[in-house]
């Protein structure tokens, strides 16, 4: 089995307002000179053929109309 | 006609939707989600809630569901499908509709009275929404293709996107016009005890297109 991890984003351009959010939140807390945030998800798995994932990605993992996705082979 | 309302793990609004179709002078019945089989069925309704508990996106996991096969192959055939509210998300993520539902912009969850325009008559119609992933999204490209298409169904009124869609829009068609989304619940609008009636309109616009 070949263990991966793929990286789900908001496509550039389409508005964030989970990365506006904590955006606007750092500085109450003290930490400044943060931007561009953009919150995503991540989806840990293992497969016996890694090949699939590439299709795996654009039929369910990620919507390619809103989402970018990368796939990271560990 | 007889309609056929989807019923997944985690919808919510398969109950008011049947009834709305019983009002608007039709015949319902619920559909579980493991059915493939739709024949007698005139027009299908995907309805609204939280299927498969929105795991991933709004709408991902239900598209894979053996009613929506079964409903993918009804649409194809010119058959009525009407989708609410999470029925909407998932027409999108299965590509029956064009475009996406993005979370709210401002990211509460929205519950309130909307006022809505019908494209093309420009009748006004009063209709609850209540969601927290309803703002239409969609390339540039492809909202000015559906609007010269007309494939925009309904707006939100001056002053009543309260999820930032794209355009306003509250509503889309296919390209063929027997697939409709939108996110607010006409469902919810059809008895005068609740304040409106509007939304037996969709239901009328829905039973106007025969298979």
């Amino acid at each position: 089995m070949a263990k991966a991890r793929v990286l789900i984003r908001p496509k550039e351009g389409i508005l964030d307002p989970q990365g506006k959010a904590v955006e606007r939140a750092l500085p109450a807390l003290g930490f400044e000179g943060v931007e561009h945030v953009r919150v995503g998800r991540m989806v840990e798995l293992e497969a016996e053929d890694p090949a699939q994932l590439g299709e795996l990605c654009e039929k369910l993992l990620a919507n390619p109309l809103i989402e970018d996705y990368e796939i990271q082979q560990l | 006609m007889i309609w056929g309302v989807l019923q997944f793990p985690g919808s919510c609004d398969e109950r008011d939707a049947v009834h709305a179709y019983r009002l608007a002078g039709g015949e319902a019945r619920l559909v579980w989600h493991e059915e493939r089989d739709l024949r007698g069925l005139d027009g299908v309704v995907v309805p609204g809630g939280f299927s498969y508990g929105d795991y991933l996106r709004a709408g991902a996991i239900a598209r894979f569901s053996p009613a929506m096969e079964a409903v993918a192959a009804f649409a194809a055939a010119g058959g009525p499908v009407l989708g609410i509210c999470n029925g909407f998300q998932v027409l999108c993520e299965a590509g029956l509709l064009p475009g996406a539902l993005l979370r709210n912009a401002e990211l509460r969850f929205r519950c309130h009275q909307v006022e809505l325009i019908e494209e093309g008559t420009g009748a006004r119609l009063s209709i609850p929404a209540k969601h927290g992933e309803g703002r239409y999204n969609a390339p540039n490209e492809l909202l000015d293709q559906l609007e010269a298409k007309g494939q925009v169904a309904y707006r939100y009124a001056d002053g009543h996107n309260s999820n930032g869609s794209a355009r306003d829009i509250a509503g889309v068609t296919n390209e063929r016009g027997n697939v409709l989304g939108l996110m607010p619940h006409p469902e919810h609008a059809v008895d005068p005890l609740t304040g409106s009636t509007d939304g037996l309109r969709v239901f009328e616009r829905m039973s106007g297109i025969l298979a």
